[in-house]
């Protein structure tokens, strides 16, 4: 502010930058997520653990059960959904070059969606195709 | 006029004291950055397996050597913890346990349980209980 020569207050560079009053929502679909989270981490590992060694048409039938294709749909949604909050943040957080930011943000969402849809394009397929 | 002057900046990370607290508080990020890795190697797992094909095979080959091993063996240690520490988050968002003996305690609970919970995942996995 020591060179300060402009009249405007430098509080009106600040207005329209702030706060976008979203980062409620952020928190509370990061909990959301989490708790579904934790409820489905465990069971993960144990399928995954299970399918250990296992050949190619034990697993896809595996998956393919009603019970575990539910599952493993909540599982990445929540997974990608809660990845792409927390990336989020870590970019805001460190990268400051506003194009670069942007570029990132634009990168962790469009990934996470497209990785999302992936997995849930393959676990429709295995479904119907079991 | 142009005073360039070096400001003093606050005291930074280096002016602490080393605590347990700090050390899971960046594990915590770093592990969930390294987990979004992971939940893309889970995307290309379900993608092989639903579109039958070399792809599996690869996944397969490359799941199943050293390096992978690795690879897996650093994802379920992440995401043990990442899991634990994050229940430990989601009790401080309902009020509990912000009294330093309380934080100490459950973030050792934390590392003994992550170390304990992944070594067993790795005895059922490798065959403890065929």
């Amino acid at each position: 502010m020591s060179t300060n020569l402009k009249l405007r207050h430098p509080i009106a560079n600040a207005r329209g930058w702030g706060s976008a009053k979203g980062g409620t929502h952020h928190f509370i679909v990061q909990r959301i997520t989490s708790v579904a989270l934790a409820l489905l981490v465990p069971w993960f590992v144990w399928t995954a653990v299970s399918l250990v060694g296992a050949d190619y048409m034990t697993a896809r039938l595996t998956l393919a059960q009603p019970f575990t294709a539910t599952l493993m749909l909540a599982f990445v949604i929540a997974l990608f959904w809660h990845a792409k909050l927390g990336l989020q943040v870590v970019i805001e957080d460190y990268v400051h070059r506003p194009w670069l930011e942007i570029t990132l943000q634009l990168v962790n969402t469009f990934a996470c969606l497209l990785a999302a849809l992936a997995s849930v394009l393959a676990i429709g397929r295995i479904v119907f195709t079991a | 006029v142009t005073l360039k002057r070096e400001r003093p900046l606050s005291p930074h990370l280096q002016v602490y004291r080393w605590q347990i607290t700090m050390t899971l508080s960046i594990l915590h990020r770093v592990t969930g950055v390294a987990l979004v890795a992971g939940a893309f190697g889970l995307a290309w797992w379900l993608v092989a397996m639903a579109f039958v094909g070399e792809a599996w095979n690869t996944f397969n080959a490359l799941a199943t050597s050293p390096f992978g091993m690795v690879l897996l063996f650093g994802f379920s240690a992440c995401l043990v913890y990442h899991l634990c520490n994050g229940i430990r988050h989601l009790l401080w968002d309902i009020g509990w346990g912000f009294e330093i003996p309380q934080l100490y305690a459950s973030g050792w609970t934390v590392v003994a349980l992550a170390v304990v919970i992944t070594a067993l995942i790795w005895f059922a996995a490798l065959g403890g209980v065929a």
